[in-house]
């Protein structure tokens, strides 16, 4: 049965991929992507990576296709025909998707056990880490303790990402002449329905936080679904209200605490005795110290990745808000 | 039949990659470029995660009575990668509406000439 659910669903990825190619409007393709990013997830989910289907359903459906339109406000949605012709592009792609093709023939059978990649570090893992680390959730073991110092990195690199895309696109200001009026006003039901949803979607990303070490979740996915709350409170009433909520000055901070958070339980553990990142040594039983150290890291995590997931979303409203009033 | 159903993960994947590598190179406007790569990009994670898929085996949550796991580490390092491929796909995001307010166009064919009236 997963087979069959599996070769529909793959069929159905490939067939959007397949129309985003010959699509010239703009605002169609962005949509087909995000239904292709959440098809992407439903494969995920029956390819048993719940992790991975939770962030690519937030991120790839949400965020990824929020931003998308927001560009599109301000650059045009219709592609304009090119000239030269498509042969040459066409042909390449033939021979290289050929010769990947060949090459996909010497890979193992797909979902054997004894496949290669399953056979030296990942039983490791998957035994010993319930005993090191003490958490159900694998993934999350693996992520904030064995892998820590990676996932700072990634963090680092995200936080980055916010430095950059606020470096091109300028800072969102709070502005004394913008009109409250920005929002949707004229849908009473859009405003009600989301008064509603919004503290649901709050409440739903604190449980993915702290409630990551357990089941599926985590602060990556937490701080994207938390992002999302705001970003839909900014698209239903308007961006200045939503700055009145959360400042964009504000956002800077917090972006910057989440990872100073992460790095300095890193600091603290060195402090403690133990090298960096290693949680052992957070407290007397290790057990412990695994725990505290993950619920701290992913917390900054979680702060890191709404603040800057937000603080994006702000930067490109603002740019879209302010070519309107031009 | 088993002989597809062992590598039919693995053509879909290479198909949305050459899809998304089409997409990148023959298209004219710059976010449908993006998309492109953003198609590119998930193919990639699709690629992982079959690798990781068990015969039989299910998510890896510690549950009692079940000894057969997919393989965890696919999964984390795709799971970042999905939140810094968003991160970077904003920055490409922000290069396009700067390059719209320079040029006036993210039409790749109308950039010609346009670099020296800048």
């Amino acid at each position: 049965m997963p087979e069959i659910i599996d070769l529909v669903l793959l069929a159905m990825l490939a067939l959007t991929a397949l129309r985003v190619i010959f699509l010239k409007d703009l605002f169609a393709v962005v949509m087909l992507f995000g239904i292709y990013s959440f098809l992407s997830a439903l494969i995920f989910i029956n390819l048993d990576a719940v992790d991975v289907a939770f962030t690519e359903a937030a991120v790839g459906a949400g965020i990824s296709t929020v931003l998308m339109l927001g560009t599109l406000a301000l650059t045009g949605r219709t592609e304009k025909r090119s000239k030269h012709s498509n042969v040459v592009p066409l042909l390449v792609v033939t021979v290289t998707g050929a010769a990947l093709i060949y090459g996909t023939l010497d890979m193992p059978p797909f979902g054997d056990p004894d496949n290669p990649i399953h056979q030296h570090v990942a039983p490791r893992y998957i035994e010993e880490s319930p005993k090191e680390v003490g958490l159900p959730n694998m993934v999350t073991s693996v992520l904030a303790s064995y892998r820590g110092f990676d996932t700072l990195g990634e963090t680092v690199v995200v936080f980055a990402a916010a430095i950059g895309v606020l470096s091109l696109l300028g800072v969102a200001r709070r502005e004394k002449n913008g009109s409250p009026e920005s929002g949707l006003t004229q849908h009473k039901v859009l405003h009600v329905v989301a008064k509603l949803i919004i503290p649901l979607i709050i409440l739903f990303a604190l449980y993915v936080q702290f409630h990551g070490d357990f089941g599926p979740g985590g602060g990556f996915q937490a701080g994207v679904i938390a992002a999302a709350a705001f970003i839909l409170y900014a698209l239903v009433f308007g961006l200045p209200l939503a700055f009145a909520v959360v400042a964009p000055k504000f956002l800077q901070i917090l972006a910057s605490i989440g990872v100073l958070l992460y790095a300095s339980v890193g600091l603290f553990s060195m402090y403690k005795g133990g090298q960096f990142l290693d949680y052992n040594t957070l407290a007397a039983d290790p057990l412990a110290g695994q725990h505290y150290g993950i619920i701290i890291i992913e917390l900054g995590v979680g702060i890191t990745v709404f603040a800057v997931m937000l603080s994006i979303f702000y930067a490109f409203g603002s740019q879209a808000e302010r070519s309107n009033i031009q | 039949m088993t002989f597809i159903l062992d590598y039919y993960n693995y053509w879909i994947v290479i198909f949305l990659m050459m899809a998304g590598f089409y997409t990148v190179i023959s298209a004219n406007n710059l976010v449908k470029k993006i998309v492109g790569l953003n198609i590119f990009q998930t193919s990639v994670f699709m690629l992982y995660i079959s690798m990781g898929k068990v015969e039989g085996g299910t998510a890896p949550i510690v549950v009692e009575g079940v000894t057969q796991y997919s393989n965890p580490l696919p999964h984390v390092l795709i799971l970042t990668a999905i939140v810094v491929g968003v991160a970077t796909t904003a920055v490409g995001l922000s290069l396009v509406v700067r390059i719209k307010k320079a040029y006036g166009t993210v039409e790749e064919n109308e950039f010609d000439n346009k670099d020296d009236a800048i």
